[in-house]
This record gives structure tokens, C-alpha cells and sequence, in this order.
């Protein structure tokens, strides 16, 4: 069947694997895009100074550590790649209310704080917080995915930074670079979470696969 | 006679100045690099070294109150739509030149200026005889924040002047539809607002179109020697465009004495109604979308 052969190919270890840190790219791709974006969020309520910054990069750096010590607990418990993929989903859906509520909230938040300080501190919490502690837990769920044996352990963690900060990189060039000159605020961050829904759904489908071809044989 | 012995003597201070210049003041701020300099009498605040384009606010020891600056003269057209503005808000202090001629200007006025750096507010203070009282007022604030707290409060203006954007770095969130509607709201019903802003890089259609599209057609007066434009729009629309000789010729007996002619400001102003120079279909600035600096730099 030729149907099972693409399955099985697909979901050679090999392949597994560098789907995975493709996943990790674009997971550290997405997060400093939404950081980027983050500033000019932020900018017609409380805005462009440098506490502005101060405000998005504590919250991010808080969610991210935050983030990684629930994903390390979270890899403990039957790690599969389906769980892996319902993160994903979950981060993308999370990012839907900076689109959807930002104005209402950090309006809400702009008459009742006085201190810009306090109030982009806020709003970053509110807008930033739980899509990032989300993404961060990403990073230390794919070394679980990807660690075989411990003595690659160092070896795999390494390679997985390299690229999700390489992700990172790129991200904060081509959003502030490019994006911000071609789309909305808004188009960007659907896009970010559109791949991510995506991505997502088709870690679980392919995680569906091994069982597939386990039954497949009792059938015949 | 009088007026050519000034405009020689300035002519000759500007050349003279330009041999030796003595930095006065330096110092690193929040924001930028602040430099005093010293060429004879006159007087500059810069932003950066070495970029003509920097130069913030200059004013002449001597005559403190002549404006030497081309667009704060090209700023004064505002005030032919709305001669005796009562309450007037300035976004970006420089060295508070503006804000002191147009004390004098109006002593009953009340004005309010909005700066987001502390430390070019102590430098007004301390080199450019930046002068306050309890009408004349400054707050060290993002003029964004300024507005938007300021329609909380009810408050309005009779004129609101921009003037926050150095050649160097352009804070992109007021640029954008949102928060030229946010000072149109703030305005008084016969308010005006004046913006010193650039006329030249792929900003200016993108500019003029979001101008337009908040507050309809308006007068550009630009200055083609250091590419600056004063966008001037009303509240309520230009309906009638002609400005009657007595307005003019009032104004022009206040202004004269500060360095401005405000005939022949009035002849150079462009209305877009009669000439519109950026392609129709421009897309606007919003908060959504606002790459300013990117476009600034093509």
C-alpha cells in the first residue's frame, strides 16, 4: 500500500525529529515576532519609552522561565508527540485576544493606572503572559521528544536552542524588518497563530500514525 | 529700511557664527545625545553632532525673541485661521523658542508644552531663557499620553502645535489616523493644529493621505532649503479659504517684530484641495500599521 509507506516514512525517527525542530524554530520564530510587535501594541496607551521595553521583556523573560519549568514537569508524564501538538494549539489560541481585546483592555487599564510604568507592565501581563508562557514550555517538552539516551542529552538540548534561537532571530528581523512594512499588527499575529494551529494539528495527525499501522495488520 | 539693516545684521551673525563654534553644554539623555552649541551669538540645541539635520531649536543671545528658525516662522500661519488662540498646546519643547515668542505674543494665553525628555526641558531651562509661569506650563510626558488624558479631563485647545519629530528617529504612534483623530477631539471648534513634520522620503504620501483622511484637505507650507513642511488643519474644514487683509494685516503688525512675514508665508501656502501631490489610492497610517521610520529611511 502505498499509503503506509508514506506513513512510514513520515514517521521515521529521522523525520520525527527534524519536524520537531522545525516546530522549535518556528515556536522561537513566533515569540520574539509577538515581543517585536509587542512595542507598537503597546504605544498609543502608554507610550514609546524605554520602560515600554523594560514592561515587555520582563513579561516575556518571566513567562519564558515560567514557561520552561511547567513544560519539564509537563515531559514527565507520557510525553507524545500529540501532547506536544495540543501546546501548540493551545498557544495559538491564546494569542487570539491581543487581536481581538487589546484596545478594550489596555484602554481599561489606561484610565485606572496613571503611571505609564505600571500601566504597559500591566497590559504586557494581560496581553503577553499566558501565550508566552505556553510557547516557553515548548522547549524543554522537545528535548524530551528528541533525547534517546542520556549521553546525547547535552548534545540534543544544544542543537534544539541553536535552532529555536535561531527561530528568535530570524523572527525579530523579519518582523521588524519587513512585516510591520507590508501588514497589520493584526494580519501578522493571525498568521503566527495560523501556523501554529497548524503545525499543532499536524503533530497530532502524524503522532495518530504508528497506531494506524499497528492495527493495520490484525485487519488484513 | 529698518527690516533690511535686521535681516543684514542676522545674515552677517549667521556667517560670522558659522567660523568658530563653541559646545557649550553636552550631555546623554534617556533619549538621545544633547549638545549646546555656541557660534557668536547665536545659539543652537542639536541633537547629534555633525548632521545639519539635527539642530533643534536655535536662538540669538541678543534678540532672544526674533525667531531664526525657517519653520517655526512657517508655523506662525496658523495663526492667520485663528488670530487669538486662548489655550495652546505644544508637543515637543526643542528649546522652547516657540513657546516663549508666543508668550509674548499672548500674555493671557495659556500654554501648555509636552516633553518626553526631562533632561531637553532642564537644557531649555537652563541655556535658552525658557520661560514659565502658572500659565505657561510644561510636562515631561509622551504627547500621546498627553492627549489622550487630557480628552479624559474635558479639556480642548485652541491650537495644538507638533513639532516632535527630529530628523533622526520619528516616534511612529503619532503618525497614525488614531491619534490624529485623538487631537482633533481635543481640539476647540475653531482649533487648528500645525505640524512641523518632513517633506521629503516615501513618508510624505503616506503622511499627507492619513492628514486627509481625518481632517480633510489642508495648506502645506513648505520650506525647500531644509526640506521641512508645516501641515496646517482645522477642526471644522477650510470652507472659506481667503484670509481678509485686515486679519493679515494685524497679524502681520505682531509678527513682524519676531521675524516673520506673514504676506509672503500667506502666499506660499498650498491648499491640497487645488493641488493634491500624492497618488490616490496612498495607503494610511493606523495603529495597525505605522512603519514610519522604515519608510522615512527609503
Amino acid at each position: 500500500m502505498t499509503n503506509s509507506l508514506q506513513n512510514s516514512s513520515l514517521n521515521s525517527p529521522r523525520y520525527q525529529n527534524i519536524f520537531i525542530y522545525l516546530l522549535a524554530f518556528i515556536s522561537g520564530f513566533s515569540i520574539m515576532g509577538v515581543e517585536l510587535l509587542g512595542g507598537r501594541i503597546l504605544a498609543p496607551f502608554f507610550g514609546s519609552s524605554v520602560h515600554i521595553w523594560g514592561s515587555i521583556i520582563t513579561v516575556f523573560m518571566l513567562s519564558l522561565s515560567l514557561g520552561y519549568l511547567l513544560g519539564g514537569k509537563l515531559s514527565t508524564r507520557s510525553p507524545s508527540l500529540k501532547i506536544y501538538g495540543f501546546i501548540f494549539v493551545f498557544a495559538a489560541i491564546t494569542l487570539l485576544p491581543i487581536t481581538l481585546f487589546s484596545q478594550e483592555l489596555m484602554g481599561f487599564i489606561f484610565i485606572h493606572v496613571e503611571d505609564s510604568r505600571y500601566g504597559s507592565l500591566l497590559a504586557s501581563m494581560a496581553l503577553f503572559f499566558i501565550p508566552t508562557v505556553i510557547l516557553g514550555m515548548l522547549s524543554p517538552y522537545s528535548v524530551r521528544l528528541l533525547v534517546t539516551n542520556s549521553n546525547e542529552s547535552g548534545q540534543v538540548a544544544g542543537k534544539l536552542y541553536f535552532i529555536s534561537t535561531l527561530g528568535s532571530a530570524l523572527g525579530t528581523l523579519a518582523t521588524s524588518f519587513y512585516f510591520i512594512l507590508w501588514f497589520d499588527i493584526n494580519i501578522i499575529i493571525f498568521s503566527f497563530s495560523g501556523v501554529l494551529v497548524s503545525l499543532g494539528l499536524l503533530a497530532i495527525f502524524i503522532n495518530r500514525i504508528p497506531q494506524l499501522r499497528k492495527v493495520e495488520p490484525s485487519h488484513v | 529700511m529698518y527690516k533690511v539693516v535686521t535681516v543684514l545684521g542676522l545674515a552677517l551673525i549667521l556667517i560670522t557664527a558659522s567660523v568658530n563654534a563653541k559646545i557649550v553644554h553636552q550631555e546623554r539623555s534617556l533619549y538621545r545625545n544633547i549638545l549646546v552649541e555656541d557660534k557668536g551669538d547665536l545659539r543652537c540645541l542639536k541633537f547629534r553632532t555633525k548632521s545639519t539635520k539635527s539642530q533643534q531649536s536655535c536662538y540669538l543671545k541678543s534678540q532672544p525673541h526674533q525667531l531664526v528658525f525657517n519653520y517655526t516662522k512657517l508655523i506662525m500661519t496658523g495663526l492667520l485661521f485663528n488670530p487669538e488662540p486662548q489655550r495652546i498646546l505644544i508637543v515637543g519643547l526643542g528649546g522652547g523658542t516657540l513657546s516663549n515668542t508666543l508668550a509674548q505674543l499672548y500674555p493671557q494665553s495659556q500654554i501648555d508644552n509636552v516633553e518626553i525628555d526631562p533632561a531637553v526641558i532642564k537644557v531649555a531651562r537652563d541655556y535658552f531663557d525658557f520661560f514659565e509661569n502658572d500659565k505657561i506650563k510644561t510636562y515631561s510626558q509622551d504627547g500621546r499620553i498627553f492627549i489622550k488624558r487630557a480628552l479624559l479631563k474635558k479639556q480642548s485647545y485652541d491650537w495644538i502645535i507638533l513639532d516632535a519629530f527630529n530628523g533622526d528617529y520619528i516616534p511612529e504612534h503619532l503618525l497614525t489616523k488614531e491619534f490624529l483623530q485623538e487631537a482633533k477631539a481635543l481640539l476647540s471648534d475653531n482649533g487648528i493644529l500645525s505640524s512641523n513634520t518632513f517633506s521629503l522620503s516615501a513618508l510624505y504620501p503616506h503622511e499627507s493621505a492619513t492628514y486627509k483622511a481625518v481632517f480633510g484637505d489642508f495648506y502645506q507650507i513648505s520650506n525647500r532649503a531644509n526640506s521641512n513642511r508645516i501641515i496646517l488643519v482645522s477642526k471644522k474644514g477650510f470652507a472659506d479659504s481667503t484670509i481678509d487683509a485686515k486679519t493679515l494685516n494685524e497679524l502681520d503688525g505682531k509678527l513682524t517684530n519676531y521675524g516673520v512675514n506673514i504676506n509672503l508665508l500667506y502666499r506660499s501656502m498650498v491648499y491640497t484641495k487645488n493641488k493634491k501631490n500624492w497618488p490616490e489610492n496612498t495607503r494610511i497610517l493606523t495603529d495597525q500599521f505605522s512603519p514610519a521610520n522604515l519608510l522615512n529611511a527609503n
